[in-house]
């Protein structure tokens, strides 16, 4: 189970107008562990990220070249479903950007999108995701207002509840805790330890001290490649590249 | 130098404020001059009867007619606008998300139709109009205006669905939504107030547009009962009552002026109240 991989990636090219964004990507996303990509901004994290769901496609001037597989399925050529691929991975984005429904339909919308219709279903699946980010007992009784009444720390968690309505194997989740306080944001970090039993996540940060709270696996990035990758003891104890260490120097 | 300075700052205070408060003295200035001419012939059979022994001549009855034609025109016209105009803003929205350059081109033709003169729109619509064999009825004067409103609505709308931030696509995407879903479940619940705005907004226009409706509604002093009759307008009925020669005829012209104003300005008060209530509820 070690062994396993989620997400797949060789040769990933990303550019626009000749520049490169990512050059020559090779990349294990490992099955129940915690990857976190670090480097500083620009450096094509992000762009890495939201090539996993194909949300590239979004921005036509970006091309893409190379292999990303899940589940042995390379989803750049697949004719497959693009929908489907996507319902694999839960998005969290910088930003909560909860639907413009009720906190209840936020949740059951993902629910539907997988076939489901029976109410006590709906329901059940609902308080289900709620207990898993640990935001039932706060809601319970406001399932029907608006999300904008709740604060953004638990509008992040509802949207990550909302991710996993859709019963994903993979969470991406984009500086998650970027916009967040001290205190939101170690419960979203908690969530994403107490997670990784059941998927396999993938954090995005530029925050040194998070990454070596979260990482199971550290990918370090600089100018959209990747100089170093491994376990978080053995890179932030002895990093390699001089990019890495000044870094380590700076980012302390 | 401190000196300069000062009188320089007092100088554009002076200049910019008299540019500001001389609009609204100038706007306040119309308002009362329509109301002082016609608020004596304003009353109740105004608004509750035709005009009797002929819009031009008879100086007896009120402007029910154009009331009632200018109200259905712009109903009418509104409601052909909303069904072309709001798939219009969200296919822009969603499926050309990703294709910037078509955006901003068909933005730019909205644009352009926006700016064309009403006037050129109701010669567009009486040659259609002739080429369809029809006569000027309630109905052409409904396709010209709807013609006139169309890109206000979709521009409108398509302003505020552009506020949508790029998050919330992706966030919607990223659970498998798909484009038409993310349209209608996203867009456009996100996007309503804009959408209300945009109907108001439009309403306003058609509802006082003359030049759209001179040869493609006709004018009549009966209250249009079908599509095809020919059907008054507020702004026509300015238009024509104010060249009689009677004078109970041209204050008539004036109360029409007031009720298409107060009706104007009803609508883009609450326009904005509407807008402004929706947006308190909807604050990111």
């Amino acid at each position: 189970m070690k062994n396993k991989n989620t997400i797949e990636i060789s040769n990933l090219n990303v550019w626009v107008d000749n520049q490169y964004i990512l050059k020559n990507v090779n990349l294990d996303i490992p099955e129940h562990q915690i990857t976190v990509l670090l480097g500083p901004s620009g450096c094509g994290k992000t762009t890495l990220l939201k090539s996993m769901n194909r949300l590239t496609d979004l921005y036509k001037e970006l091309k893409v070249t190379g292999e990303i597989c899940i589940d042995g399925d390379d989803i750049l050529k697949s004719k497959r479903n693009i929908y489907e691929i996507r319902q694999k991975m839960g998005l969290l984005s910088q930003k909560p950007y909860p639907l413009p429904v009720s906190i209840y339909k936020n949740i059951a919308y993902g629910i539907k999108l997988k076939g489901i219709k029976d109410r006590k279903l709906l329901d059940y699946n609902v308080e289900k995701r709620l207990k898993e980010v640990g935001l039932w007992d706060e809601v319970k009784d406001r399932l029907h207002s608006s999300p904008d009444t709740l604060s953004i720390g638990q509008q992040q968690r509802l949207c990550l509840a909302r991710g996993l309505a859709v019963k994903p194997r993979l969470i991406l989740a984009d500086e998650p805790t970027s916009a967040l306080d001290p205190l939101s944001s170690k419960i979203i970090e908690d969530l994403f330890k107490k997670l990784k039993e059941h998927y396999s996540i993938v954090v995005v940060t530029h925050i040194l001290r998070q990454a070596k709270r979260l990482a199971d696996n550290v990918v370090f990035m600089h100018y959209g490649e990747i100089v170093e990758q491994g376990a978080p003891d053995q890179l932030f104890t002895n990093p390699q590249s001089p990019e890495l260490k000044k870094y380590l120097v700076d980012g302390n | 130098m401190r000196y300069r300075k000062s009188f320089v700052e007092l100088f554009y205070k002076i200049l910019t404020g008299i540019a500001c408060y001389s609009l609204i003295v100038i706007l306040g200035y119309i308002i009362f001059v329509i109301f002082k001419k016609g608020i004596g012939m304003l009353s109740l059979k105004m608004i509750t009867t035709v005009p009797s022994g002929g819009y031009y001549y008879g100086g007896e009855g009120g402007v029910l007619n154009a009331i009632a034609g200018s109200f259905y025109i712009a109903v009418g016209a509104t409601i052909i606008a909303v069904i072309v105009g709001v798939p219009a803003a969200l296919f822009i929205n969603s499926h050309l998300q990703h294709k910037p350059r078509m955006q901003s081109f068909i933005r730019y033709m909205l644009d352009a139709l926006w700016g064309i003169p009403s006037i050129v729109y109701g010669a567009f619509g009486f040659m259609l109009m002739i080429y369809l064999g029809m006569s000027a009825s309630l109905l052409a004067g409904i396709i010209t205006v709807a013609f006139l409103i169309t890109p206000i609505i979709i521009r409108t709308f398509d302003e505020v669905l552009n506020t949508i931030p790029k998050g919330l696509h992706e966030s919607a995407l990223a659970l498998g939504y798909t484009r038409m879903q993310l349209a209608f479940k996203v867009l456009w619940k996100q996007g309503f107030p804009g959408f209300i705005t945009a109907v108001l907004f439009a309403f306003g226009r058609g509802i006082g547009d003359a030049a759209s409706v001179l040869f493609t509604a006709g004018y009549t002093d009966l209250v249009p009962q079908y599509l095809d009759e020919p059907a008054a307008t507020l702004p026509l009925a300015i238009f024509f009552q104010l060249s009689s020669p009677i004078p109970e005829v041209r204050n008539r012209a004036y109360a029409a002026g007031i009720i298409l104003t107060a009706m104007i300005l009803i609508i883009s008060v609450s326009a904005r109240l509407v807008s402004r209530k929706f947006s308190k509820t909807n604050l990111k």
